[in-house]
């Protein structure tokens, strides 16, 4: 369904943060994108959705080449790609509901956007999906009054409500507590399988990748090390992947609980 | 994950489902909300209406301003230049002069207006101080002292001092309030004296924006400076004033270019010097 | 770090030898201009007027006071004035720098290159110059009178606005704006929806910021003839009518008391 095709990535100051991936996602998989600081990972989702400029290669979404296409059809296809942020990237002076509505921007006019009118099918569904993610009683909060955990489950309302193909996920847990970030990953996961979505998820944290998907992808400088189920991932690989530490503790934390996992952080 | 019951969440979403959504107003409540708007209508509209223009009048300048906006391109250093080599120089000293004393004295007046550092009587009379400095604008101090004082760049030097007080000690002393507690207690706890605390626990924290608020005074007071001579307070103004009531725009275009020149230069090496000390 | 070799040991000292030079230097040559600036201030000055002060200022206090309090009734249409000139050449100049701003700041400038540099000039060229010069030149231009005050007010308003605004848009969360981007937003959904309600504080925050400064930029306005209080004060001033001059002071410094606390309750609500 998403195929990267020898995608590279040299910033101007020269650092090549992407040399030649070559990924291919079926549809509904959900991957788990693995490496150290730098690797590459989050360049590697941007240049999917184009918000950072790929140097040379292809992103194939099903037969269309992204790289190539003009901002209005970049645009149109964009809203087929949902993304979840690091630190949330909620607009955090606009209310809950808002924020979640801004996930259809792509598929309003600029004055349904601008006076908040828009289609009723649209609210309905972001109450579901707030309703879902258990927020609806939220909806009129402004965003900087949530918790972190209540933040990113609005970033993934916004994904879902652009009825997307695919989900980019950038560090959805970095800032959360270990408990909330399995909460959060769970939560993403079952979405996905829900409503059949393929999705890229890039961690840092390896178990918590190990504990929820079925594919796993290390990058090291810009290059994939490793592609194949998260058992795979033995203690060579993972040196080869972030270098050399003791990883015996961090895998046998596959079938760890939540304690285990606090240790890891 | 939920912290309600299954049945009751599905209650709530049945009845907002197929309602409309709309943003919650800034104001919530209806009355405050629609007064405040009405209100602020009402006056603009009464403000316009008392707003006379003699719109034949203005139509008429247009073509004055017209040859003003091209005397930008022609501008005539020439003509007047003892005037305005005079002018200028008499803008700058007052300047340079005021600053350099305006910032010595604004200085102890700041630390005494910190709360953290002075009792609290010194805190009250220098707090008296800025407030003042702060109520009174340039021109009308200026319009005092040159009564008191007679014309000259006298009394535009004691204008700008008296000014910078205000300004520089009010941002100084909020400085020094806000400055990190635990560096000042260190030093403290070796035995230093009130001097040697300031001089090691207070200087070293607040100098670089005491440094900064000083350039952005000098830029300031040069661009006040270039009014009060239009009170005959000395400076640029005076000149600028008689080269607009001779329809001189050439003249004047030169000195306002002079003036925009010299105020992107101060900020120009402003933003050198605090990139420097910072 | 300097250490000096001496016969009784190593000293240490903060600055080598060549830095202390300079530093007194520097100090020497900074006290000399200041002296230089002093002495042409003197040179300029009537020494004897300035000695002779203490008892004009005597003079001026004993004529201003007490007050005329029944002038005041010639002094309400002129503050209706001047917080006309205030408020609608601070609306006027906002609506001008908003625009300005965008192409000013580096992340919405649609041109690096060609329309950033004319929006900082104009930046620049309407702060540097005083509204009191402003309403000079325009009172030559179209004539004296309230209008010509709400111009003058507006022109230097719009290049301090533009200048606070546009580094307030330089410095926003930029994950907001491409979260938004992301979406599939156009261009200006994502001015609206991610870079607008980032610099609604910032802009509510300036807006009465120079309201309050431009309260106390018009009470003087009339100095040179572009309406408000400062023609009852240019007037006064002119026939020596110290006890209207005093009132008019007083009257001036509550506006500028008044329009200050409005400001500041406005920002605390606002923020």
């Amino acid at each position: 369904m998403l195929r990267l095709d020898a995608l590279t990535k040299t910033y101007k100051t020269g650092d090549k943060a992407l040399k030649e991936v070559t990924v291919d996602v079926p549809s509904g998989q959900v991957i788990a994108l693995i490496g150290p600081s730098g690797a590459g990972k989050s360049t590697l989702i941007r240049c999917i959705n184009r918000l950072v400029e790929p140097t040379s290669g292809k992103v194939m979404l099903e037969d269309l080449n992204i790289t190539n296409l003009k901002p209005a059809a970049l645009r149109r296809e964009r809203r087929r790609m949902g993304m979840i942020f690091q630190e949330y990237a909620l607009v955090e002076r606009l209310t809950v509901m808002e924020n979640v509505l801004s996930g259809r921007l792509g598929y309003v006019g600029f004055w349904r956007a601008l006076t908040r009118r828009f289609p009723q099918s649209d609210v309905d569904e972001a109450f579901r999906l707030l309703d879902r993610v258990g927020l609806l009683h939220m909806a009129d909060k402004r965003a900087d009054q949530l918790s972190g955990g209540q933040r990113q489950r609005v970033g993934i309302c916004r994904a879902l409500i652009q009825n997307p193909a695919l989900l980019l996920v950038d560090e959805p847990t970095a800032s959360l507590d270990p408990k909330t970030s399995r909460q959060i990953m769970r939560l993403i996961c079952e979405l996905c399988a829900e409503r059949g979505l393929a999705a890229i998820i890039n961690i840092h944290d390896v178990a918590l990748a190990q504990m929820f998907v079925a594919r796993v992808i290390g990058l090291r400088f810009g290059e994939v090390v490793y592609d194949g189920p998260p058992d795979g991932l033995t203690p060579e690989k993972l040196t080869e992947i972030y270098g050399e530490e003791d990883w015996e503790a961090t895998i046998e934390k596959v079938d760890g609980e939540d304690d285990a996992i606090e240790a890891a952080e | 994950m939920r912290a309600y019951a299954e049945g009751e969440t599905h209650r709530e979403l049945d009845d907002l489902l197929g309602t409309t959504w709309r943003r919650p107003p800034l104001v919530q409540r209806a009355w405050l909300r629609w007064t405040l708007l009405i209100g602020f209508a009402v006056y603009l509209v009464a403000a316009i209406a008392s707003v006379e223009v003699n719109w034949t009048r203005v139509y008429e300048g247009l073509d004055r301003g017209a040859a003003f906006v091209m005397a930008f391109a022609r501008p005539d250093f020439v003509s007047r230049a003892d005037a305005i080599w005079n002018g200028m120089l008499e803008s700058i000293v007052m300047t340079v002069a005021s600053s350099v004393v305006g910032i010595l004295i604004s200085i102890p007046i700041a630390l005494g207006a910190a709360r953290n550092i002075a009792p609290l009587p010194v805190y009250l009379i220098c707090r008296g101080i800025i407030a003042v400095s702060r109520a009174l604008q340039e021109i009308i101090v200026a319009i005092l002292l040159v009564a008191i004082f007679g014309f000259g760049p006298l009394a535009g030097f004691l204008t700008l001092s008296f000014a910078t007080i205000g300004f520089l000690s009010k941002l100084l002393a909020e400085d020094i309030e806000s400055m990190d507690k635990s560096q000042a207690e260190a030093i403290r706890a070796t035995g230093a004296r009130w001097s040697q605390w300031i001089d090691y626990g207070v200087k070293p924290q607040v100098i670089p924006r005491l440094i900064g608020l000083s350039i952005y005074r000098v830029d300031i007071n040069f661009r006040e400076s270039a009014i009060l001579g239009l009170v005959g307070a000395g400076g640029i103004g005076a000149t600028l004033n008689t080269a607009f009531d001779r329809y001189e725009y050439d003249t004047a275009a030169a000195i306002l270019l002079l003036i925009i020149g010299i105020v992107m230069a101060l900020e120009y090496i402003s933003g050198v010097i605090r990139a420097r000390v910072q | 770090m300097p250490v000096l070799e001496t016969a009784e040991g190593p000293i240490w000292r903060l600055r080598n030898r060549r830095e202390t030079l300079t530093r007194w230097f520097v100090w020497f040559l900074g006290i000399a201009i200041f002296l230089w600036c002093w002495q042409q201030i003197s040179d300029a000055t009537t020494w004897f007027f300035v000695w002779d002060a203490p008892s004009i200022a005597g003079d001026i206090l004993g004529r201003a006071t007490p007050p005329r309090w029944s002038y005041m009734d010639n002094l309400w249409a002129p503050i209706w004035d001047t917080l006309n000139i205030a408020t609608l050449g601070t609306i006027a100049a906002l609506i001008m720098a908003v625009p300005i701003a965008f192409l000013a700041a580096r992340n919405t400038t649609p041109s690096a290159l060609f329309i950033r540099p004319i929006a900082l000039l104009i930046i620049v060229a309407t702060r540097s110059i005083n509204s009191l010069i402003w309403a000079l030149l325009l009172i030559a231009i179209i004539g004296p009178g309230v209008f010509a005050g709400i111009v003058a007010i507006a022109i230097r308003s719009i290049g301090f606005c533009a200048k606070l605004l546009y580094e307030a848009i330089e410095e926003i969360d930029h994950s907001q704006v491409e979260a938004i981007t992301a979406t599939g937003a156009s261009r200006w959904q994502v001015m609206v929806y991610g870079i607008v309600p980032q610099i609604m504080p910032a802009f509510a925050g300036i807006a009465v910021f120079r309201w309050d400064i431009n309260i106390r930029e018009s009470t003087v306005l009339g100095l040179v003839g572009a309406g408000g209080i400062g023609l009852q004060l240019q007037a006064s001033l002119n026939t020596l009518a110290w006890p209207q001059v005093s009132l008019i002071l007083l009257v001036i410094l509550a506006a500028v008391v008044i329009s200050e606390w409005v400001s500041a309750k406005v920002r605390g609500a606002i923020i």
